[in-house]
């Protein structure tokens, strides 16, 4: 009963705030005069173009997420087993990409490949509308979903497992295929779905390295809604992605699942050691170069651009009102964010945190696990069809909240649970029952038992849920940019608006903006850092 | 520890006021105290218009003005049509030919007649029978040429559609993608009117075979590909031929400094295509009066003649003062393609369809 009452407000949430305004669009793409017109369905999907951009968002997101763990699994490898000086602030700046906005990564990899971009300079190549800036932004992006995921759980496998295959006889690569290569699949998947839904879904990077010729689903969705108006089209699409993004959710729940078989896990600190011998030395320069040339650079030339002006002229440019893309100087958006950022983390925290609590028990029904699933549905349901489904369906009594600011974090909330009950989750599992029960039995209420045994057990988590969620709402673009009042922009849409237009000032500042976003982001997830334990889930 | 403790009781108690708020469902922050002062037009990114001439309005009529741009033209009516049960504001300005049927699909406007409306050229006045819409400016869809390009390879500039195709001209224009961009757009109305529903796949098939490129927006376009404007000269554009207006020779004069006695760039007019941009009185709102005063403020000879050297358009009323150095370095087109605004409405879905089938993919 209990955990009932847990859920109605996160299902409630969910039920107002997701499945409602997602419901009204496709209902208003695909139902004429009362009757739902899923003829629409074999129309759309018998266009060329339509299948053209299917094919595109399947391909473009295997390659990416090969390219990924092509590049990313060495690295997993060498920060779960060597030990160096730095490793703990490299960890951090790796994962820095992974909270970074869409659209600042967009930029960054325009500053590097684009027209006039450091590659252009330097030698006269041009990458942006080719696939290849796309895929180079997708593993810059992800790079850290792999290390973490995968490198978190063989920093705990028993080495001497595999040691004791090879007195027993074991080559090498037979004692690696043997023991280590089973235990660590699962993870290795669950990274690659992840990898796979972020890819999959990709909106921001495509939209600004892309062109006029590549689109994924969710930009074509874009498109369809915003430009061209097809709303039957676009109803369709957003009906596809669905289907697809709960087939990849439903085949990482079944990984995860897989992967809480029993393991011998030791504390990761005894496993890691100095490399020994050239070619581990040459194995830690070589995943270190990697990271430097894919992962820094871009962020440094974005810096660098940024500053591309004599006395700052770009920052000092952000503050003056005489802007003629905003209502309000650029600077401005830096503030409405951080207040945007930090409702929707508080709605993200209570509708999540609440949701892990009822989720935590081990004994949950398949109902309860089902809402698991659900709750990470807004991960990859097209931004784009939330937003318009806020203005359409959250605008009449007794919801009108079209005028309200408290539309931008409801949204940018939506994109912050998952990441609370994933980083909860495990954590709250881990927090023996008989302690609550212990407490209970001498007289403690429920709100009591919460507040004296589960808090200061999970407070580490809470933080760490609260930086994660901050920094996806701080990022959201998606859906912001279209409920993003005109004179209460966020970071991304300024720096989308900023980027759209001409000049060199513009570009500048939009440099500039992204800096500003990038060392917000950086400067959260650097504190979270230091309060990181050791079960914190996968991201 | 314990600042941890009151950083998650705060974020907690944060999060409660938070929820507690939006359900009790308030209609915004204090929109109906100022409604009948404030009136706000809702248009896409370029407009532009003199504060002084705004304040003017301001002050006779006793009403605030705010402006919300909300994307290019195509974004701006399309969130105006998604929201039109509860919008944004009062009028929309900036619907031009080659959208405005989706507008009147999907009842945007209400009826309203302008004052002064009689003033205007009767063959822009259409919609006589339900007055929702009130032209505004038109302007001209037109090739643009770098003409040092020109000059420097000996070469003629184009100066028709047929031009285009020609083997000299291979590899130089850049267009706009015709889905995302109104000029983009309009150009590809332009060759549909010109060679026919039958024709202008041939015509694109020849382009395509010729080199074009194609950018998502304008802004890509001209100041980033082409060769003759000041922004694509800095961002080293290569392309001598643009997809722009007639009007934008003067602007490249207007923002020089130190001015040149001749427009760096010249206007292929064989190549042009009608643009009409049109204001409407939004279906349901708030401001209804305001909004109504606001439209006949937009044909008032002080806004009409204040447009031009702003948003680069030509102005409605024929009595308007349009400034010297405007006329001087850009003329409207004397031969246009023109298109009626029914043929628009049934084909243009279908052939930006088939455009960006045949030219994109």
């Amino acid at each position: 009963m209990a955990r009932l009452g847990l859920m109605a407000l996160p299902v409630a949430f969910f039920a107002v705030f997701f499945a409602y305004p997602v419901a009204a669009i496709v209902a208003r793409g695909l139902k004429v005069d009362g009757a739902w017109q899923f003829g629409r369905l074999g129309e759309v999907l018998a266009q060329p173009d339509v299948r053209h951009v299917l094919w595109f968002t399947t391909w473009q997101a295997f390659a990416s997420t090969a390219f990924t763990l092509l590049i990313a699994l060495p690295g997993a490898y060498v920060f779960a087993r060597f030990d160096f000086r730095g490793k703990q602030l490299l960890r951090a700046v790796i994962t820095v990409p992974f909270v970074l906005p869409t659209v600042v990564v967009g930029t960054a990899f325009l500053a590097l490949v684009g027209r006039g971009g450091l590659l252009d300079e330097l030698w006269g190549v041009r990458l942006d509308t080719t696939v290849w800036a796309i895929l180079l932004a997708h593993v810059f992006f992800n790079y850290a979903v792999v290390v973490r995921t995968v490198g978190g759980l063989w920093s705990q496998l028993d080495p001497r497992q595999e040691e004791a295959a090879r007195v027993l006889g074991a080559s090498r690569f037979a004692a690696w295929r043997k023991v280590t290569l089973p235990a660590l699949g699962p993870a290795v998947a669950a990274a690659a779905l992840m990898v796979f839904l972020f890819t999959f879904t990709s909106f921001g990077v495509v939209q600004i390295l892309g062109g006029p010729t590549f689109a994924t689903l969710e930009v074509e969705i874009y498109r369809q809604t915003s430009e061209i108006f097809d709303l039957s089209t676009a109803a369709v699409l957003t009906m596809i992605q669905f289907v697809a993004v709960g087939a990849i959710l439903a085949v990482h729940a079944w990984t995860v699942h897989r992967r809480e078989t029993a393991l011998r896990l030791v504390d990761a600190s005894v496993t890691a050691r100095r490399p020994r011998g050239a070619g581990q030395w040459t194995l830690l320069a070589a995943v270190l170069g990697t990271a430097a040339l894919l992962l820094v650079l871009p962020l440094a030339v974005l810096v660098q651009r940024s500053l591309d002006a004599p006395g700052f002229a770009y920052y000092k440019a952000l503050t003056s009102g005489e802007s003629d893309v905003f209502l309000v100087p650029p600077i401005e958006a830096v503030g409405n964010s951080l207040q945007y950022a930090l409702a929707a983390t508080a709605l993200a925290l209570l509708i999540g945190g609440l949701a892990a609590a009822a989720l935590t028990r081990r004994d949950a029904g398949r109902l309860v696990r089902g809402f698991d699933a659900l709750l990470m549905l807004p991960l990859g349901v097209s931004a784009v069809t939330v937003g318009f489904g806020f203005l359409i369906a959250l605008d009449e009594p007794p919801l009108n909240l079209r005028s309200s600011w408290i539309l931008v974090p409801l949204a940018q909330a939506l994109v912050g649970v998952p990441f609370v009950v994933r980083t909860m989750l495990p954590v709250l599992r881990a927090v023996d029952v008989r302690l609550r029960e212990a407490a209970a039995v001498l007289g403690a209420s429920p709100w009591r038992v919460w507040r004296e045994v589960d808090l200061p057990m999970v407070r580490r988590a809470l933080l760490i849920a609260a930086g994660f969620a901050f920094a996806v709402s701080l990022g959201e673009f998606g859906a912001t940019v279209f409920i993003a009042r005109a004179d209460n922009p966020t970071l991304p849409v300024a720096v989308a608006r900023l980027l759209g237009r001409p000049g060199e000032l513009n570009y500048g500042q939009s440099m500039a903006l992204s800096t500003i976003l990038m060392v917000v982001c950086a400067v959260a997830l650097l504190l979270l850092e230091r309060v990181r334990t050791d079960r914190t889930g996968e991201f | 520890m314990s600042t941890t403790k009151k950083f998650v009781a705060a974020a907690v108690g944060l999060g409660l006021v938070t929820l507690s708020a939006c359900t009790s469902s308030d209609s915004g922050d204090g929109e109906g105290a100022s409604e009948s002062k404030t009136v706000t037009l809702v248009s896409h990114d370029s407009w532009a218009a003199s504060k002084s001439v705004i304040r003017d309005f301001e002050k006779q009529s006793g009403y605030q003005v705010k402006v919300l741009k909300d994307g290019d033209a195509g974004q701006a009516l399309n969130k105006a049509i998604l929201t039109k049960d509860n919008p944004q504001g009062d009028v929309l300005f900036g619907v031009d030919n080659t959208l405005l049927s989706r507008a009147f699909d999907n009842d945007l406007f209400q009826a309203y007649e302008a004052k002064d409306s009689d003033l205007l050229p009767p063959e822009y006045r259409i919609d006589q029978q339900k007055k929702r819409i009130t032209p505004i400016d038109f302007g001209d869809i037109c090739v643009n040429y770098d003409k040092a390009y020109f000059e420097e390879n000996d070469l003629t500039p184009p100066e028709s559609f047929d031009d285009l195709v020609k083997p000299e001209y291979k590899d130089l224009l850049v267009t706009e993608n015709a889905s995302t961009s109104s000029p983009g757009l309009g150009f590809l109305l332009g060759t549909a009117a010109k060679y026919g529903n039958d024709g202008w796949r041939d015509y694109w098939t020849k382009l395509k075979a010729n080199g074009v490129k194609v950018v998502d927006g304008w802004e890509q376009a001209y100041n980033e590909e082409f060769s003759g404007s000041a922004g694509g000269k800095k961002a080293k554009g290569d392309r001598p031929l643009v997809v722009s207006y007639a009007s934008s020779p003067p602007a490249e004069v207007v923002f020089a400094d130190p001015k040149p006695d001749t427009a760096p760039t010249g206007v292929a007019y064989g190549t042009c295509f009608r643009q009409i941009e049109y204001a409407g009185l939004l279906s349901n709102a708030k401001n209804a009066k305001g909004g109504q005063a606001l439209i006949d403020f937009l044909i008032s000879k002080k806004f009409q003649a204040d447009m031009p050297l702003n948003m680069f358009v030509y102005p409605m009323r024929e009595d308007a003062q349009i400034p010297e150095e405007f006329t001087k370095y850009g003329a409207p087109a004397e031969d246009y393609e023109v298109m009626a605004p029914e043929d628009i409405a049934k084909n243009r879905d279908q052939w930006v369809k088939s455009w960006t089938s045949l030219v994109l993919k």
